[in-house]
């Protein structure tokens, strides 16, 4: 009981770590960015070959690969979105644009690393587990689940309490408003896609670390389930995706522990499918007032 | 003249004839992969099939007639696989085929071969439920998986004794779900109790649930059937959470990757195969030295060749030493209990091969056979 609950606030970090970056993107622009797995992949790869071929030690390579992150999403705007921004249906040719990317990022992947699984070389991380009454927490876990929330509390203080917050909130409530201000609506949109991918780069490194797996597929994991938690959560919303990656993780893991595994998707999307039926803008979305 | 001539011409096709039928040569198409992405397999078994020849010939097995094997590369690729097999069967009049060395090979080779009645032994070949059913002159040597598993699971229970199993396997992948299936009736069969099955997806990398659910059950084994990229992550998230008893695996277990994949946590877990390479048998132990002798530490696919070549021997002679493809088809059909370096040999009726499995533990990185 206790070990499902730590596998389940495991799992729901991770989650929520990858839905963060997710909806932040959609937040400001309105737009799904299906390239996020591509960008959660590569980086996962960049910590594997700065720890396995440079020697790099986890703690200068992690910042690192969160940096590389951080430049492939101002990439991903500048590639993906930025030539069809201001089109009238750019919602839709984004999102296929962004599905084109990630199509051209999973087979770049693919011929630099070969289809094999690879892992971070034995050791990189202890690999010791402490015992909580009656449940085994490995340290990679409780580092994992420290990270996604240390990351939630600072991406909630950078959005409501600094000048870069309030600008992103500012073009994310109406850029046309934000550029008579003096906003520099494309500069902000190119730090809200680095801040996202540094998110999704940081829930790769970490992924790859806590299951030994690195894989040019890797990113379909978790690129559905995130999906998910930012509908359940709200669109847009950030504690709605932190609560929701959480929430999902549990839920997960209980079905598994008390209905069997085979249930597990099926009960999921299930909730997922009820919560949206009671509330259609998820637990913690607000109406689409904006619109108006 | 005309007479003398003849008498000279009928005396010297006499003459020429008499030695022949004492050494005639029964010709065998080897088709291996000695380049593209089988190639470590294919030279492997190009040293199995060549030692084999050698020592037939040598051990007076076959009195009269001498064995030659035609090695080719069917470079991993099943057009360059035809057209081998077209060469042999057309132009070098082999009497048997010994390969191709992949499945997929096979399945696009072999009906060439059914074709034209030309009789073909598998000795790598493991896709379950195929390859020999491409027809009645296809023949398998190599073990399918759904063979190996009920016979490493016997062997297994005899060494550990286990009374409760859980089991783990992906749902959505043809290959691990039928290596379910062979487990589940492998352990009914065993009189082993079953206590909890739990399943994945093929892209899912978080075990931790399933695995805590089937450990809260206290089975005293856990049998996994997964691919390869799930294999090394479940092995140490198992470790992790504390379970300490014995795991067994499936095919996608039975890999070096899978080694490197899970480390330390690789230790102790146990995986079926067809070769017992530690067996005492002297055929056995004769196989290891000459192979050793001329440089090459056999694997599996070796002693598989090597067991095809004797095979076919034993064929020949059975058919009252003739090396005619018919010949060949239907002393076949008679190979019973032939040592072998992989045991006795049969094969069954539906011309798949027969011999007991072994089951190999990992130790200190590499898999040595559970004694």
């Amino acid at each position: 009981m206790g070990q499902q609950i730590v596998n389940g606030l495991f799992l729901g970090s991770i989650y929520a770590l990858f839905a963060l970056g997710y909806t932040l993107v959609f937040g400001v622009l309105d737009i799904l960015n299906l390239a996020h797995q591509a960008v959660f992949m590569l980086c996962a790869y960049v910590a594997l070959l700065l720890v396995g071929s440079l020697h790099l030690h986890m703690f200068a390579a992690f910042p690192l690969a969160v940096l590389a992150g951080g430049l492939l999403g101002i990439v991903v705007d500048r590639v993906a979105f930025k030539p069809l921004r201001g089109r009238s249906d750019s919602n839709i040719s984004g999102l296929i644009s962004s599905i084109a990317l990630a199509t051209i990022l999973e087979a770049v992947g693919l011929q630099l690393f070969g289809p094999d699984v690879e892992r971070f070389p034995l050791g990189t991380v202890p690999d010791r587990g402490i015992q909580i009454g009656g449940a085994v927490v490995s340290e990679i876990q409780v580092v994992i689940i420290a990270i996604a929330l240390l990351v939630m509390g600072a991406l909630t203080f950078l959005l409501q309490r600094t000048r870069l917050g309030r600008r992103i909130r500012a073009v994310a409530e109406s850029p046309l408003a934000a550029r008579i201000l003096g906003v520099n609506v494309d500069r902000i949109i190119a730090a809200a896609f680095f801040l996202s991918s540094a998110l999704g780069a940081a829930a790769g490194v970490l992924f790859g670390l806590a299951f030994n797996n690195v894989a040019p597929d890797m990113g379909r994991a978790v690129e559905l389930k995130g999906l998910a938690v930012i509908i359940l959560g709200g669109m847009g919303s950030m504690p709605g995706a932190a609560v929701a990656g959480f929430a999902l993780g549990l839920l997960e893991v209980f079905t598994v522990a008390k209905l069997g595994s085979s249930y597990r998707d099926a009960i999921a999307f299930g909730v997922l499918f009820l919560v949206l039926v009671v509330r259609p803008h998820g637990l913690f979305g607000k109406a689409a007032l904006r619109e108006a | 003249m005309r007479f003398a001539g003849r008498l000279t011409l009928v005396a010297a096709s006499f003459l020429f004839a008499a030695p022949q039928a004492r050494a005639e040569t029964v010709k065998i198409g080897a088709a291996f992969s000695l380049t593209g992405n089988a190639a470590a397999y294919g030279a492997q078994q190009k040293a199995g099939v060549l030692l084999a020849a050698e020592e037939v010939n040598k051990s007076g097995m076959l009195p009269g007639i001498t064995l030659e094997v035609v090695v080719e590369d069917d470079g991993t690729n099943p057009q360059q696989g035809i057209a081998v097999f077209d060469r042999f069967i057309n132009r070098d009049k082999v009497s048997a085929i010994i390969g191709p060395t992949l499945s997929t090979l096979a399945e696009a080779a072999d009906p060439r071969a059914q074709e034209q009645k030309t009789p073909v032994v598998a000795v790598s070949n493991t896709k379950p439920n195929a390859i020999t059913t491409i027809g009645d002159y296809i023949w398998r040597v190599s073990l399918t998986e759904a063979q190996v598993i009920p016979s490493a699971t016997r062997a297994a229970r005899a060494k550990l004794g286990f009374k409760t199993a859980g089991l783990l396997y992906g749902n959505d992948d043809a290959f691990t779900k039928a290596g379910f299936d062979v487990m589940k009736s492998a352990l009914e069969k065993e009189g082993v109790q079953i206590l909890g099955i739990q399943t994945f997806a093929t892209k899912d990398r978080d075990f931790n649930a399933q695995l805590t659910a089937l450990k809260g059950l206290k089975p005293d084994v856990l049998f996994v059937s997964a691919l390869v990229e799930q294999a090394g992550s479940i092995a140490v998230q198992a470790r992790q959470l504390g379970y300490t008893g014995p795991m067994l695996g499936g095919n996608g277990f039975n890999s070096t990757k899978f080694i490197q994949l899970a480390g330390p946590a690789a230790e102790g877990v146990l995986v079926g195969t067809a070769w017992n390479r530690a067996s005492q048998d002297p055929l056995n132990q004769k196989f290891i030295a000459a192979m050793k002798a001329r440089g090459t530490d056999p694997d599996q696919f070796a002693a598989q060749a090597y067991t095809g070549v004797l095979v076919v021997a034993e064929a020949v002679k059975q058919a009252g030493m003739k090396g005619g493809r018919d010949d060949v088809k239907a002393g076949l059909a008679k190979v019973k209990d032939l040592p072998t370096p992989l045991g006795a040999f049969s094969f069954l009726p539906n011309r798949d091969g027969d011999h007991a499995a072994a089951v190999q533990v990992v130790k200190g990185g590499k898999f040595e056979i559970l004694q």
